[in-house]
């Protein structure tokens, strides 16, 4: 019992020590901006333009349901342009970066942690090094970047289709009007809502990338490891996501 | 000129090699033959600091490859030639920008002379058309054929090949070992060739060398080793499953490998 603890222990310690090193060396590799400039562009529309049809679809029927829901749990007592409100900041600040980050963590992790451990298991990340390119620069600098620049992008988009089609599910579905559902979307509008959102999605998109780069590269076997692989890096995407949501909504929520 | 120096490597438990000496001249193509699983191709990895030894060194031009920083090390590579045992060619990228990509990379050449360069390291392997190809359209003797010109592409001083001619018919197998011997015609390179395949080890090597129990059994000439009375050897070469040689049939770690001792010839 004590001994299967203990090796748990030096288990997790040896995890976080290969995390730490795979993040120095990612670091390291940063001056050589030769090879991952144009290489981060590729991925950019690769991870962020590509991503943009489900991202766009979740939240086209979130902002549906999220519409429906405000006005059945509002009662009389509730003016009905608060549904606008409901709408607006849920999605901007909690639904949108968080669906998104939950849906990319399956397409964009899922491919990356796929695409690099089968490189790795099939020798092409040996052949890089033999032809002197450095891995950090050519496959995860590349990837990490794209997803930290494009992530908000994506939920942007995303927020926009929630918010439109919530006002569209509110206007023909429901009796509020146009000037109402506009009125309860701007009575409590702050511009740190957008913001909140963005910066949430910004560290998802880092670490739903960082996790993919991290497992695919230390891919072991053929394709059982690939697949361990991918499947973890969803797991452990997911989980990383709920917890930055906490994370960030401790540090900037919590008004004095 | 390449010397392995009381060369060792394990991975956890089990030790792949051994203090495995070997000197490989300028100018010379060494095959290195020995059974599944006893660090042919983790030697080789060596030589191009794709792995580092727990003791012992590898030394290419006078330089102990462990010992040298990224900046030297690319340096290095910039005068190797490396051939995967299964081409290890670059899905996402066309037959073109594969052999591309270390030019691109390790020499300072315009647009023009890197196709002029793809385009004749794709004749000298009898791929002259096969540029706008990706990898998956490829059959497995083609893919050899252009991790060859990758390599070749490069103009190296070295080429390693490692198990050039594994899974291929007869046929493909002795048009890969035509193009090794023209490459070196050609260019002049030193090479290591690890195999199993004793004819094509015949056909190529100048020398060949048998990896057993992680240290060097025998080297010799092609001529000595075919006269060899080394009961390892000989029972390698002609392919008997009875002799004196313990195999270890290497499946994922030493705790697992199995251990079938011969009897004796």
């Amino acid at each position: 019992m004590l001994a299967a603890v203990g090796s748990r222990a030096v288990g997790l310690v040896e995890g976080f020590g290969d995390v730490g090193y795979f993040l120095a060396d990612t670091v390291r590799a940063l001056p050589d901006v030769r090879t991952w400039g144009t290489r981060t562009l590729q991925q950019m529309r690769r991870l962020g333009v590509d991503s943009l049809p489900i991202a766009l679809f979740i939240a086209a029927f979130t902002g549906i349901t999220l519409a429906l829901l405000a006005n059945n749990v509002f009662t009389a007592t509730v003016p009905v342009y608060l549904v606008g409100t409901l709408v607006g900041k849920t999605i901007m600040m909690e639904l949108g970066p968080v669906l998104t980050g939950l849906a990319l963590a399956g397409r964009v992790g899922a491919n990356i942690a796929a695409e690099l451990g089968t490189m790795k298991v099939t020798e092409q990340v040996d052949a890089l090094e033999t032809l002197a390119y450095n891995p950090y620069s050519y496959l995860v600098i590349p990837r990490v970047l794209a997803g930290f620049v494009m992530f908000p992008v994506v939920v942007v988009f995303a927020m926009a289709m929630g918010v439109f089609t919530g006002w569209v599910a509110a206007t023909t579905l429901l009796p509020i009007t146009n000037a109402q559902f506009v009125r309860g979307l701007q009575l409590f509008f702050l511009p740190f809502d957008v913001q909140y959102g963005l910066i949430k999605s910004a560290s998802f998109g880092l670490v739903i990338t960082f996790i993919g780069c991290f497992l695919g590269m230390g891919t072991r076997g053929g394709a059982e490891g690939v697949g361990a692989a991918t499947t973890r890096t969803v797991v452990y995407s997911a989980e990383m996501i709920l917890v930055l949501d906490a994370f960030w909504a401790v540090v900037l929520l919590r008004h004095p | 000129m390449i010397a392995f120096s009381e060369l060792h490597k394990a991975f956890e438990a089990n030790r792949v090699l051994e203090g495995f000496t070997l000197e490989v001249r300028d100018g010379e193509t060494m095959v290195i033959i020995g059974y599944s699983g006893t660090g042919k191709s983790v030697a080789l990895k060596h030589v191009v600091g794709l792995l580092e030894p727990d003791a012992g060194h590898v030394e290419v031009d006078g330089q102990i490859v462990s010992e040298l920083r990224r900046p030297q090390l690319t340096a290095l590579r910039a005068t190797i030639g490396y051939v995967f045992q299964f081409a290890a060619l670059f899905d996402s990228l066309t037959v073109f920008e594969n052999v591309a990509l270390g030019l691109r990379r390790l020499q300072d050449l315009d647009e023009d002379e890197i196709a002029q360069r793809v385009r004749e390291a794709l004749r000298l392997v009898d791929l002259p058309r096969a540029e706008p190809h990706m990898p998956s359209e490829l059959s497995g003797g083609m893919r050899k054929r252009v991790g060859l010109a990758r390599a070749i592409a490069l103009r190296p001083k070295y080429i390693l090949y490692d198990e050039p001619t594994t899974g291929l018919d007869p046929v493909t197998s002795a048009v890969i070992d035509q193009l090794m011997v023209r490459t070196r015609e050609a260019l002049g390179v030193t090479s290591i060739v690890i195999t199993h395949d004793m004819r094509s080890a015949y056909t190529v090597g100048d020398r060949i060398a048998m990896l057993y129990q992680g240290r060097v059994q025998q080297v010799g000439t092609v001529e000595e080793i075919k006269a060899t009375e080394d009961p390892v050897v000989r029972q390698f070469i002609e392919g008997r499953p009875d002799g004196r040689a313990v195999v270890r049939a290497s499946i994922g770690d030493a705790g697992r490998a199995a251990a079938l001792e011969g009897g004796e010839t």
